[in-house]
């Protein structure tokens, strides 16, 4: 009896499985199929199309502005990473190494700032560019971006700079060397996984947001890849469907892998972070 | 002159000078270079600083008073209210910095005071410059990352308050045209009284909670029992379902987020297509109102279970054996065992995460905009649609029909709600960590 049981469970627990399998792989199944279809509309689209061909990918890359959204967002993302692991390393190095007067409530302005989500201020942002002249300019974008990953980064990199020893340093400093050599001779090399976790995620937001881009970036020449991919489907009557399918393929596919590669790092990142904060 | 000495009388006159002059001080205390330095630097400061912060404070406080008017059929520029607004803010903060030099001036001269009084021979100006390098190198380094969250971050949160209180707002109060006044609380009581706006804000913030609360929850069962199927002992190929389930996490989301639209799209979709086929009649899976709200969380269950499933896996490979064991014995039975020791220790080691998941699911702009843009249509609401949440009503609000002081009394609202939850929230982590160190 209770063996008939344990079977029936786990006979259901596979039909289950299969079910969300499908509902799984059916969309990402679906987008590559319709990429690959030659037609032009959904409706005669398949899922496996019998002659596949690269024809929507030509066309994407032909007749839409696809390489310039992503010419501007590897261009947005590098200076974001650059900068943004920059300002993060200096900050996290004087809160983690230094003692001084207000370290504490720096700290803790930090925290409470990394706890109001930065759009909140969406309507001043918008508002403060279109004043400063820095509405429709891709440093406008940067330098929100740039601001916004000074908290959390800062946290994750202290985080990690406390745990490397201060007798490294110390040693260093009785063999004559300054802040700035202990800082990129012992410091930065010791915490290579948080600064490429810091580096990789100010590199892959520009990538995954759309509502900053949204608000600051108005001509379609300036737009991000998000903002293009969007403006392909928003409208219900173009009939870009298919090529919308190709530009996600070849969007979502270095990304997922990129995530995957780097998952060790991004999940020790975090928990560095957390673990000290 | 005093005869006797007084053993503060150095430190008092010299932060008394200082008080009175920037820089009077240091000369008291014969640091001539510093004195001279210090003093020059703030009279050429004060001196051409003080009449555009003037200009700059009243322009904070009248916002303007000359409009925009035609003379003799051509347009004079009058006031611009909002440059006046920043400008304003901008001087406040360098009054600040001003204000914080001259306490420092007072304090550096007391404190060579009373080096002099205890009989100490105070530094010479290279000395101590080279000093003040050494002890201010942290502040050196900070003072990037000071300078963009206090431009980036800070600036626009005052900003954000400050508009709450005007009436910035389109048709009428649209600089450069027309002038922008103070109305006080006006904005939050038309928000809670005038019966368009008051419905509209209610009627989004409760589809916004439940729509936070309804999406945590999903996802909470749906990545634990996920997660509980595929670690059943008797199930094979543990591998590979983990990692066909775990895909969805991987990709992009807006991508995801769009290919729904598309897949969900009530007219030449594939699922209605599909469905159709079948012999069924189409689901308005997006056009509906309710429909919609169930999408949405739908295809929030989609893309946020793998991550809750990985999550829980790794919480449910810790679970104490001895405990289940001890359960058996006493005869306990698997929905016994699931609430009274599964559940709880679960929802134990996940609490952290599940209340991010909510904060983060609470302000989730991208699922609303990118899935449904707020649609389906709702008449009875200003500016907002029936699927629309807070943040995307401020986004409709300000970049759609520029009604920025409603906009931002919004977000003020939000923030506060936000600040308490946080707080809340920390204060339970708190009490938490402590409770694990006893």
């Amino acid at each position: 009896m209770s063996k008939l049981r344990s079977n029936l469970v786990v006979i259901g627990i596979y039909i289950v499985f299969i079910v969300l399998l499908i509902t799984t792989l059916y969309p990402m199944i679906w987008v590559v199929g319709t990429s690959l279809n030659p037609g032009n509309t959904l409706l005669v689209s398949k899922m496996f199309p019998d002659n596949p061909s690269l024809v929507h990918y030509v066309e994407l890359l032909r007749n839409t502005d696809f390489m310039l959204w992503f010419g501007n967002t590897v261009k947005i993302a590098v200076a974001n990473a650059f900068l943004s692991t920059i300002l993060v390393a200096m900050t996290a190095y004087a809160f983690s190494r230094f003692r001084f007067k207000g370290r504490q409530q720096g700290l803790m302005t930090l925290l409470v700032l990394q706890m109001f989500p930065g759009f909140l201020s969406i309507m001043a942002i918008f508002v403060l560019l279109l004043q400063t002249k820095l509405l429709d300019t891709h440093l406008g974008l940067i330098l929100i971006y740039v601001g916004g990953s000074i908290s959390m980064g800062t946290w994750v990199m202290k985080g990690h700079f406390d745990t490397i020893p201060r007798s490294l340093e110390e040693a260093a400093f009785i063999d004559g060397a300054s802040n700035k050599d202990a800082f990129f001779r012992i410091i930065l090399p010791l915490s290579l996984p948080s600064i490429t976790f810091v580096a990789l995620n100010s590199f892959i937001t520009p990538f995954m947001d759309f509502i900053l881009p949204q608000i600051v970036l108005r001509s379609s020449e300036k737009m991000t890849l998000a903002q293009g991919l969007y403006s392909m489907v928003a409208n219900e009557t173009n009939s870009s469907f298919t090529v919308f399918a190709a530009g996600a393929v070849l969007v979502a596919l270095p990304i997922t892998l990129l995530y995957m590669y780097f998952q060790k790092y991004l999940i020790h990142g975090m928990t560095a972070g957390a673990d000290k904060g | 002159m005093h005869v006797n000495l007084d053993d503060r009388r150095y430190r008092t006159k010299a932060a008394l000078l200082s008080a009175l002059c920037i820089g009077l001080g240091q000369l008291y205390n014969r640091q001539y270079w510093k004195g001279f330095f210090w003093m020059v630097i703030a009279q050429l400061f004060f001196w051409t600083y003080y009449p555009i912060a003037i200009k700059g404070i009243a322009g904070l406080i009248t916002l303007g008073d000359v409009p925009t008017r035609i003379i003799k059929g051509k347009v004079v520029q009058g006031d611009h209210s909002i440059f006046l607004l920043i400008n304003g803010l901008i001087t406040l903060v360098i009054i600040l910095v001003f204000l914080g030099m001259y306490i420092l001036n007072i304090v550096d001269a007391k404190r060579n005071g009373a080096i002099r009084d205890e009989g100490g021979q105070v530094l010479g100006f290279l000395a101590s410059l080279k000093k003040a390098k050494f002890r201010n190198f942290p502040y050196l380094l900070l003072l990037p990352a000071t300078f963009f969250v206090l431009f980036v971050t800070v600036m626009p949160l005052v900003f954000n308050v400050l508009i709450a209180f005007t009436n910035y707002s389109a048709p009428d109060h649209i600089p450069d045209r027309s002038l922008v006044d103070w109305i006080g609380f006006a904005s939050f009581y038309d928000l809670f009284t005038q019966e368009a706006w008051r419905s509209t804000f209610v009627g989004i913030a409760v589809w916004n909670i439940i729509w936070a609360t309804v999406s945590t929850v999903t996802v909470f069962f749906g990545g634990l029992i996920l997660a509980l199927m595929v670690n059943h002992p008797r199930v094979r190929f543990k591998k590979f379902w983990r990692t066909a389930f775990i895909l969805p996490w991987a990709v992009p989301q807006f991508i995801s987020i769009l290919v729904f639209r598309v897949l969900l799209n009530g007219s030449f979709g594939p699922v209605n297509d599909l469905i159709v086929k079948l012999g069924f009649s189409p689901v308005p899976w997006l056009s509906d109102p309710t429909m919609a709200k169930v999408s949405i969380i739908l295809v929030n269950l989609w893309f946020s279970t793998p991550f809750l499933m990985a999550l829980m896996s790794g919480v449910l490979t810790t679970m104490p054996r001895d405990l289940y064991e001890a359960a058996e014995v006493d005869g306990a039975s698997w929905r016994q065992k699931f609430t009274r020791i599964t559940l709880p220790l679960v929802l134990l080691a996940t609490a952290p995460i599940l209340i991010m998941q909510f904060a983060f699911n609470f302000n989730n702009f991208n699922l609303i905009y990118l899935l449904t843009d707020g649609n389906p249509n709702q008449p009875d609401y200003f500016y907002a649609g029936s699927t629309d949440i807070l943040i995307s009503w401020i986004f409709k609000m300000t970049l759609n029909q520029s009604q920025f002081n409603m906009a931002s009394a919004v977000s003020i609202i939000m923030f506060i709600l936000i600040a308490g939850f946080s707080l809340w929230n920390y204060k339970r982590m708190k009490s938490n960590q402590e409770e694990d160190w006893v």
